[in-house]
This record gives C-alpha cells, sequence and structure tokens, in this order.
C-alpha cells in the first residue's frame, strides 16, 4: 500500500460521510446522486465548500463541471488531482 | 457600449446581481452601508460564480472586477445603477435621490424593487426619464427572464439602454406596465401569504402545501420553499407595500409570516423559516 491509496481512501471516507449526512441515504463510490434524483443543484455547491475547506484546494475553471461531482469516487479523484498525489 | 454597473445594496440580490455582472464580464461596483455586509458578499459572489459556472449557466473563465465600497461617491463614472437596497420606500426614497446626484445625467437608474411603483420612486429622483424598474429573479445568475416595468415618466432612451444593459447580461426581458407589485408579485405575494394563513390555521404542513402545488400544478418550488428562498423578512415587507398602497387586505401580511420575522427566522438566509436550511446557502 502507497501513502497516496491510503489518502484517496481517506478521501473517500470523508466524502462518503458528508454526502451521507446531506442525503440521509448510503451510497456506494459508484452511485451518481444527480442521476438519481436525490439531490439539487445547490447540493452541488454545498459539495464544492465541503472540499475546498476540507482538503484545502480550490475547484475552478475546466473543473467546475457537474460531472466531477456526480459520484464519490469522481471527487476522490478530483481532489487527489488537485493535491497533486 | 462598455458597461460598469453600480449595485447598491448587498443582500441576497444584490451580491446575487453582482454575480450575474462579473460573470458576464462586467464590472461592478457593489455598495453597502458596513464593510462587514461587503466581505460576505464578497464571499458569496465568489461562491456564486462557482455554483453558476457548475451548472453552465455563466461562461466558465474571464470574470469582471468588483469594487466593494460604503461610499456613494464611488458611484460617478458607472454607465448604469441598479438599486437593491431593503424593501422600505423611504428607504429606496433616500438612496435613489442620492444617488442620482453622484451620477450623470442619462445614467440609468434600475430599480430592482419587488413591488413599489416606478412611478412613485420617480418623484425622488432627479431626472424620472432615467428611472425604470428591472425585477430579476432569485437568483438572476440562474433564471434567464426578468420583469421589466416602464414608468409613466421613463424615457425612450432608458427602455433601449436598458435593452442594451439585459443583453450584456445575457437576460430576457418581459416588459409589463407600472403598479403595485407589477405582475409577478401582485399574484406570488398574496399566494405566500396565503399559504402561510394555512399552516398558520393548522390545514396543512408547509411540507404538504408545497407538495401540492410541486406535485399537482407541476410548479418547480412550492410557496413556501419560495418565501424561504426570498426571505420572509422581505415577503413582509413586500406585502406591506402592496397592502398600503391597494388597501387590499388579501395582502396584510398573516401573523405566522409577522411571527417568524419577529423572532429572526428569515428562511435560508437566517437558516430557519418554513423549513430548516442547513449550511445557508
Ligand atoms: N429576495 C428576493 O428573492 C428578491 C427578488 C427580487 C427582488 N427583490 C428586491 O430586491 C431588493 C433587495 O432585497 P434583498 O432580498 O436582497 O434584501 P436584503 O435584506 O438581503 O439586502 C438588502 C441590503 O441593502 C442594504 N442597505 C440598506 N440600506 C442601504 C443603503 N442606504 N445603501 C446601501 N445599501 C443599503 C442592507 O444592508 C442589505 O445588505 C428589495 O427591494 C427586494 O424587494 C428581492
Amino acid at each position: 500500500m502507497t501513502t497516496s491509496v491510503n489518502h484517496a481512501a481517506e478521501i473517500e471516507r470523508q466524502l462518503l460521510g458528508f454526502v451521507e449526512k446531506h442525503t440521509k441515504k448510503t451510497w456506494t463510490p459508484d452511485d451518481d446522486f444527480f442521476a438519481a434524483g436525490a439531490v439539487s443543484s445547490m447540493f452541488a455547491m454545498q459539495l464544492v465548500v465541503f472540499i475546498e475547506s476540507t482538503f484545502d484546494v480550490e475547484v475552478s475553471g475546466d473543473d467546475l463541471v457537474i460531472d466531477n461531482f456526480r459520484t464519490v469516487g469522481a471527487m476522490t479523484s478530483l481532489v487527489s488531482r488537485l493535491r497533486g498525489e | 457600449m462598455n458597461h460598469r454597473i453600480g449595485v447598491l445594496g448587498a443582500g441576497v440580490m444584490g451580491a446575487a446581481i453582482a454575480t450575474l455582472a462579473i460573470g458576464h464580464g462586467v464590472p461592478v461596483v457593489l455598495v453597502d452601508v458596513d464593510d462587514e455586509t461587503l466581505a460576505k458578499a464578497r464571499k458569496e459572489v465568489r461562491q456564486q460564480l462557482k455554483l453558476a459556472r457548475l451548472m453552465g449557466k455563466l461562461p466558465r473563465t474571464g470574470e469582471a472586477e468588483l469594487v466593494t465600497t460604503t461610499d456613494y461617491a464611488d458611484l460617478a463614472d458607472v454607465t448604469s445603477v441598479i438599486e437593491a437596497v431593503t424593501e422600505k420606500p423611504e428607504l429606496k426614497a433616500k438612496v435613489l435621490a442620492e444617488v442620482s446626484g453622484v451620477v450623470k445625467p442619462g445614467t440609468v437608474i434600475v430599480s430592482n424593487t419587488s413591488a413599489i411603483p416606478v412611478d412613485e420612486m420617480a418623484d425622488s429622483v432627479a431626472r424620472p426619464e432615467d428611472l425604470c424598474a428591472i425585477h430579476f429573479m432569485n437568483p438572476p445568475y440562474l433564471i434567464r427572464a426578468v420583469e421589466v416595468i416602464r414608468g409613466p415618466r421613463t424615457g425612450d432612451e432608458t427602455m433601449s439602454k436598458v435593452t442594451d444593459l439585459l443583453a450584456a447580461l445575457d437576460r430576457d426581458g418581459v416588459v409589463v406596465g407600472d403598479g403595485p407589485g407589477f405582475v409577478i408579485n401582485r399574484i406570488l405575494q398574496r399566494s405566500i401569504n396565503e399559504a402561510a394563513r394555512i399552516v398558520e390555521e393548522g390545514r396543512a404542513t408547509p411540507e404538504a402545501v408545497d407538495a401540492a402545488f410541486e406535485g399537482c400544478l407541476g410548479h418547480r418550488t412550492g410557496p413556501l420553499a419560495t418565501a424561504d428562498l426570498i426571505g420572509l423578512d422581505n415577503v413582509v415587507d413586500s406585502l406591506r407595500v402592496l397592502h398600503e398602497r391597494t388597501g387590499d387586505r388579501g395582502y396584510e401580511p398573516c401573523d405566522l409570516l409577522v411571527a417568524k420575522v419577529a423572532a429572526g427566522d428569515f428562511g435560508r438566509k437566517t437558516g430557519r423559516g418554513f423549513y430548516e436550511h442547513g449550511g445557508a446557502l
């Protein structure tokens, strides 16, 4: 196990926790909560705010697309990339 | 034309109008009464830009400059003004008089009032022909359509400048005539008041009222969730404006609305209204 895998697992765990708290449902990293109609567009913004404040990254420019926030897996990759891991 | 807009009031609407403008490359001078409000607005604008871009509603890069200030003198060289201060007629009168003394003649002054007739506000400005109203929807950076109100004294030149301004902001105007509440709020505010009265009487919960409007009538958001989005303080102010100007008791704010405002429960902006709002966004 490399540290980056551990980091990714930790990022995923925190993201899942946030999403589950806000949707009051359990999700796998591949579930698309927008397609499931479980959340509103405002939720996408809460995700951006949560990600920026929790992981100390800035999401901007071409990264501000809904596809980056559809699943916990997509968000985990985004955060890992922005942290340069 | 190179636009530069002065926005008065950095609350729910003023900040969001600033987002819309700078997101379309139009610089903004945003004015409020204290630095704390302005700092909060700057933060909100930054987040709203992200939200709008995330949803594909604003160009992804290249915003214009946002200047925040408490000094009306900084508005001297703007090309138009959008007034979005609290819905209190005496306050609007004062602010509009002040700004019309600062800007150059021919600078369009737009009020984003919910319900005060343009012709009433026209008495407060130096040049009534330069004044009209644009009722932006909330949030203005997501909703394209706006209500444009031409008052009896609004000039043709003002109307053509407004068309130009709305094109720069990529909004679609629906032009309507003047009068309390114009079209939308003459109807919407009464519906909200009636919906709140139904809850007050115990006939239905807020959830049931909204579910009926959303599910049965296909409204995207029910009247009470809409009221929470608008701000219940603003709903009560707007109802009072309508009540005082029409004498119609249907607009007299119901006890439940007044009590929520007295308790400081304004809706989304304070975290609680008819609903609880986690993370006031
Ligand atoms: N909230 C909505 O959904 C909505 C929608 C359309 C129109 N409107 C209208 O827009 C206007 C603003 O509403 P809002 O919801 O943003 O209210 P708000 O209470 O959120 O903001 C009003 C702001 O005006 C500021 N202000 C007060 N006096 C001032 C002064 N002298 N100079 C500069 N700023 C001053 C306040 O400090 C506050 O920040 C009102 O006329 C309202 O009726 C509101």
